[in-house]
């Protein structure tokens, strides 16, 4: 799981803080602190579904889901254990 | 239209004709026509002229009859011949036939006072020689800019902050706090500007310079109020609404040269021609832009309203690479950053205008301002509508019928993490600023591309909010929750973004002038009366104009879903061939070199941009790109590479000294 949390870090922080974690925690919200906007999130959706083969529904596009590098981390391995 | 420049000097005798002669020089495209100084005492005034009114006799400056008062004016009073009718009755001798000439005889009989009975579109001004005192005026929303830098005893001003740089006694530094600002809500707030100790006459203001310093005061302010009015059928208000912008289209055609029109396609411009062309001029014609790329172009809507007004019709098309290319000349004329690039088609539409030998045009700018057309203001509603029951299932849904076009079915991903945008901060609507806070938010993370060294002291966004809270009305929490969105949007987007980088300035860049009959005060004053529920109606925007334009304008143009005016933005700079420009600008080295943003994150941005061929797909990264290009480049073209030469000659000036 941490290569998978390494790899979601790397891709929030490079793409959309250019490089700087500065504030970056794992439980940041990305909604709150800004770090993803609403057109942002297409980026995102389509990064885990390239990076880790899974398709993610239009119901799964919820806050919970999505908006810190925790939730992101508890709903990729419940949906990779599924795919598994 | 014209530009307008001045030095009061209380301090010393200062040889004065030189700078005047470079300020005007900066600011020719303004008025091209004609140019001309008067020198006095501590003052020196300088004027140029685009001859619209008075072609033969109207050069500038102007005086009273003994020569005491002597003015510089750019605008246009469109009431003057009441005025003046009026002022010759009361015993004044005219010696020409401008509108400007009244401003010194309405100044001998009211002094500071005269503002209030001009109706029209103005920076003004006026040296009094008895008294010694300059008096500078601006129109009630801003229409026309004025810009001063004050120390000491010594107020140097012109139209253009370039105008006021030619004096190379006067620092050029951008303001970080303004710069910061800017990155928030669109634009500088207040008095200030992008540069340290340059400020601007603020809309609705007047100010007097003397030896006892420099005063500003308010002679008129939006009269929204929480007094509701007396109960009064639609119709009636409709009638109203009529007969004003009516007479207000009929003073603003007031012009020794033809009078031309900017047709959109929206409701606003539409009805403007459809008066012009119905009641004063059959043969109007009418100014366009449209757009290559399709998410911007309102071609479509353009030709249903050509066809039914049959004005003879010019449209410019605007390509991505258009934008690139005059965005460095854009920003010249802008004086300011920008983080959208709206701007740069105006700059073309213009042109064309010049190209077809017109100085004047009317537009419709302003009624989504004062009849409430824009999705803030739904959004506002509907957030206060679903805050008061946060649970609802349904309430949210109605975003969707305010964003058809990004809640679509391709983007419906987009759509649903949307809603979980708009929920930020929902139950703080009692925020004075509850209307803005969402876009304030949402624009203020563009900052995070600062070098911090740069911002440091200048606030959180917190901090913007109480800074700007503390200048609203003081009745201001007890309006209507629509008077109080519409003031901030009036106040801070329209006067200072939409009339100024939108309007003034690149109109003015190709010598022409915008008249706005929905900023007539007449007109403002009477939007601020209508009731709320007329001005939206349920969800729907500008409720009394659409029934005004009612039978005079297509039924389709009312129907259709109100389209934002915007442009692209990454695509004009990193699709290639990308203008040369950019990567100079953007580099590390020139990030570096001026200290005002992270050269790291700047690089990310560019390279995230130039990866994906210039489609970047966040609006935050999109107005980051155009904020910091346009910053880059103002220091460019006014801190590094400056000239005080002045760019136009003035072989034409005309020197007055007595």
């Amino acid at each position: 799981m941490s290569d998978t949390k390494e790899k979601v870090r790397t891709f929030i922080v490079e793409n959309f803080m250019f490089g700087n974690d500065e504030g970056l925690s794992d439980d940041t919200s990305f909604l709150e602190e800004g770090i993803i906007d609403s057109t942002g999130v297409l980026e995102l959706v389509d990064f885990l579904e390239q990076t880790f083969s899974i398709k993610v529904d239009d119901e799964e596009l919820i806050p919970e889901n999505l908006d810190s590098i925790k939730n992101l981390i508890v709903y990729l391995s419940k949906k990779l254990q599924r795919a598994a | 239209m014209c530009g307008i420049a001045g030095i009061i000097n209380f301090n010393q005798a200062e040889e004065k004709q030189d700078l005047l002669g470079r300020m005007i020089g900066m600011i020719r495209h303004r008025g091209p026509d004609s140019a001309g100084i008067y020198l006095n005492g501590p003052a020196g005034l300088g004027h140029a002229r685009l001859s619209i009114i008075d072609l033969q006799t109207g050069d500038q400056p102007i005086h009273n009859e003994d020569r005491t008062v002597w003015v510089i004016f750019n605008g246009e009073i469109f009431n003057y011949p009441e005025l003046r009718k009026d002022l010759i009755d009361r015993g004044h001798h005219f010696y020409t036939h401008s509108d400007t000439e009244i401003l010194v005889h309405l100044y001998e009989e009211d002094g500071p006072e005269m503002f209030s009975k001009l109706n029209g579109q103005f920076a003004i001004a006026l040296w009094d020689k008895t008294k010694q005192g300059l008096l500078l005026a601006r129109d009630r929303v801003g229409i026309r800019p004025l810009f001063y830098h004050h120390e000491q005893g010594r107020l140097v001003f012109g139209s253009e902050i370039k105008a006021v740089f030619a004096d190379e006694t006067i620092p050029r530094k951008l303001d970080p706090q303004t710069i910061a600002d800017i990155f928030t809500c669109w634009t500088p707030i207040g008095v200030s500007t992008p540069f340290q100790g340059i400020f601007q006459v603020r809309p609705g203001h007047y100010a007097l310079f003397s030896k006892n310093g420099f005063l500003e005061k308010s002679y008129w302010h939006l009269p929204y109020s929480s007094l509701e009015p007396k109960s009064r059928p639609l119709e009636e208000w409709v009638d109203e609404l009529n007969v004003l912008v009516k007479d207000a289209t009929r003073i603003r055609l007031r012009a020794d040269v033809p009078v031309g029109a900017y047709l959109s396609g929206g409701i606003d411009s539409t009805y403007i021609s459809s008066l012009v062309r119905n009641f004063f001029n059959n043969r109007l014609s009418t100014f366009s832009v449209s757009f290559a790329d399709e998410r911007f172009n309102e071609c479509s809507y353009q030709e249903i309203a050509v066809n039914a007004l049959q004005t003879k019709h010019h449209v410019i098309n605007c390509q991505d690479e258009d934008i690139g290319n005059i965005f460095p000349r854009v920003i010249w004329h802008t004086e300011t950053p920008i983080i959208r690039t709206a701007p740069a088609p105006l700059y073309l539409l213009s042109g064309l205008v010049r190209k077809n030998d017109f100085k004047v045009v009317l537009t419709g700018e302003g009624a989504d301002e004062i009849f409430a057309g824009y999705n803030i203001f739904k959004e506002d509603k509907v957030r206060r509508f679903w805050a008061r029951n946060p649970d609802s299932k349904i309430r949210f849904r109605l975003l969707e019928k305010l964003y058809p076009y990004i809640f679509t079915k391709e983007n419906e991903k987009a759509g649903k993490f949307l809603t979980g945008f708009f929920k930020k901060g929902l139950h703080q609507t009692d925020s004075p600023v509850y209307s803005h806070i969402l876009r304030w938010q949402n624009t203020s993370q563009t900052k995070t591309f600062f070098h911090p060294d740069f911002i440091a002291g200048t606030g959180d966004l917190e901090q913007f909010v109480s800074r700007f809270a503390s200048t609203l009305p003081h009745d201001f929490m007890n309006w209507k929750p629509l008077s109080r969105a519409q003031f901030i949007e009036n106040t801070v987007f329209m006067s200072n973004y939409l009339l100024s980088s939108q309007g003034d300035r690149m109109a003015m860049a190709n010598s022409i002038e915008g008249r706005y009959p929905f900023l007539d005060y007449r007109v403002i004053e009477f939007a601020c009366r209508v009731p709320v529920k007329f001005r939206m109606n349920g969800l729907e925007e500008k409720y009394i104009l659409k029934k005004a334009a009612k039978g005079l304008i297509p039924e389709a143009l009312i129907k259709r879903v109100k389209q934002p005016y915007r442009a692209p933005i990454s695509s004009c700079f990193f699709r290639k061939p990308s203008p040369a420009y950019v990567s100079t600008m953007l580099s590390e080295h020139a990030i570096q070199k001026n200290g005002y943003f992270d050269e790291k994150k700047v690089a990310g941005l560019v390279k995230k941009s130039s990866g994906q061929n210039g489609m970047l797909l966040s609006e935050r990264e999109n107005m980051a790109l155009a904020g910091i290009l346009s910053t880059q480049l103002l220091d460019h073209l006014f801190i590094s590479n400056f000239s005080q030469q002045a760019p136009y000659p003035n072989e034409d000036m005309v020197i007055f000294t007595d």
